[in-house]
């Protein structure tokens, strides 16, 4: 088994690679598609601005090679913005196109809630999952625990079904999606703790296998 | 709902821990790294590394400390402390760091915050501000330096002006009750409470469960920081969160 890190220059990849490491999981980073045409996964990590991101991807000639591997049904587990990418668009910096692999859109936290109560962005500190899709592969063995958010922008979907679980901040937070092999949270599992450790490991040798 | 945050700060001079920290059951007090492990299996839900190293080589050195802690935790941890440049950010965070923390080189170039959080988000840059009450003022007054030097800035005003600026977070240390361990400086942090959007970490004056309580219930703080409570085991962090959680405050 191979997990290619996909580097467009937007990622805490070095947080990622070594959690890859405390999980006896071989993976390689790579800056072009070529790099890393050949994994059986891939980890599209993320940190930054939405456009930047876009364009980054683009740069490094991402985009096809994403969508490829996606068709192909190959997992792939974003996260963070790299969550955010695999959505239709966002609201950040301007309207800006995303990969639209997930039905939805990003936008800014309102910051304030709908009785005119002002809260706190970003969303930032430990909270508790709520799983609304326990069966799935990903989730073995997580449960409604807690887990480290830190984000300003969040996923807005008519979509349940993508809707792993989710988490409560004034809203309702999409935290983990999915659909079919391609996945996402919105949280750093490389900073959540057990739980993200062990939702790296089910991507990694649950979904990923060989 | 989101938990209250307990952080413990460590402070880093050369690579090493300062401060005699208590701990029996780790083979060197002095290791960042060890240390790091011990607060997490406690419950901590952030560190905080706080470099104090003079030379330039401890600067170097605290990067080396970075990546240890990144290649052996999975909790999110600050560094601050000698960040003056975009370029001191971008290598502390590649190497693993979560956020940074600025102090006197914000007040000084205020436009770093800005540079930061261009480029990775304010999510990364935390406002580290030293306050002291003044008399004059009638207010407390911003020190930069270790809070040896006193500036111009109110201190709701210059956490208005950081957060305007990108910093995605306060630290707020009150100068006088740090070290006095009687509890917070709860008016101080309402005060910042009340202006400012982002979320703002308590610092200076923690002395017991009944403190990380008062600063949760009464200020309504996202998050409470202490050192040596910690670090001479007057407590742990496992007893304050388990105080916590028995009187209805939410925690991980």
């Amino acid at each position: 088994m191979m997990i290619g890190i996909i580097d467009y220059g937007m990622g805490n990849l070095f947080s990622v690679s070594k959690a890859l490491e405390r999980l006896d999981v071989p993976y390689k980073v790579g800056d072009r598609p070529e790099k890393i045409s050949e994994c059986d996964g891939y980890i599209l990590p993320g940190v930054g601005a939405f456009p930047d991101a876009m364009k980054a991807l683009g740069d490094h000639g991402f985009i096809t090679f994403i969508k490829e591997k996606v068709n192909e049904g190959v997992p792939i587990y974003g996260i963070c913005l790299g969550m955010q990418l695999l959505f239709e668009s966002s609201e950040e910096g301007g309207q800006t196109e995303g990969l639209g692999l997930f039905p939805g859109t990003i936008v800014k936290f309102p910051g304030v809630d709908e009785n005119g109560n002002s809260y706190k962005v970003p969303h930032m500190g430990w909270n508790r999952l709520n799983i609304h899709q326990p069966d799935k592969g990903l989730l073995n063995e997580v449960g409604e625990d807690f887990v480290y958010f830190v984000h300003s922008f969040v996923v807005q979907t008519d979509h349940p079904e993508i809707l792993y679980a989710t988490s409560d901040y004034h809203l309702e937070v999409p935290a983990i999606i999915g659909r079919g092999n391609l996945v996402a949270s919105q949280f750093h599992p490389e900073k959540s703790g057990e739980p993200g450790m062990r939702l790296l490991e089910n991507f990694c040798k649950v979904m990923v296998k060989q | 709902m989101l938990s209250k945050r307990i952080i413990p700060c460590l402070d880093v001079k050369d690579g090493r821990v300062v401060k005699g920290i208590q701990f029996v059951d780790i083979r060197d007090a002095g290791d960042p790294v060890e240390l790091a492990k011990v607060y997490d299996e406690q419950g901590a839900d952030e560190l905080v590394f706080l470099d104090i190293s003079a030379s330039h080589e401890g600067k170097k050195t605290m990067i080396d400390v970075v990546r240890s802690v990144a290649s052996e935790l999975a909790i999110p941890f600050t560094v601050g402390g000698g960040i003056r440049t975009l370029e001191d950010i971008k290598e502390t965070l590649r190497n693993g760091a979560d956020k940074v923390s600025l102090n006197s080189s914000a007040v000084q170039r205020p436009e770093l915050i800005t540079e930061g959080a261009d480029y990775f988000g304010s999510q990364c840059i935390v406002v580290a501000i030293d306050a002291r009450y003044d008399e004059e003022l009638k207010s407390w007054r911003v020190y930069t330096h270790g809070g040896r030097t006193p500036t111009d800035w109110e201190v709701t005003e210059w956490a208005q002006e950081a957060v305007r600026l990108g910093a995605g977070e306060i630290l707020l240390t009150s100068m006088n009750k740090d070290g006095e361990k009687t509890g917070f400086d709860l008016p101080l942090l309402e005060a910042v409470q009340k202006v400012v959007s982002v979320p703002v970490i308590a610092s200076g004056g923690a002395g017991s469960s009944e403190h990380f309580y008062e600063v949760f219930t009464e200020v309504d703080a996202d998050a409470a920081l202490a050192a040596s409570i910690f670090h001479y085991k007057e407590t742990s962090v496992m007893n304050v969160k388990s105080y916590l959680k028995e009187r209805g405050v939410t925690v991980r």
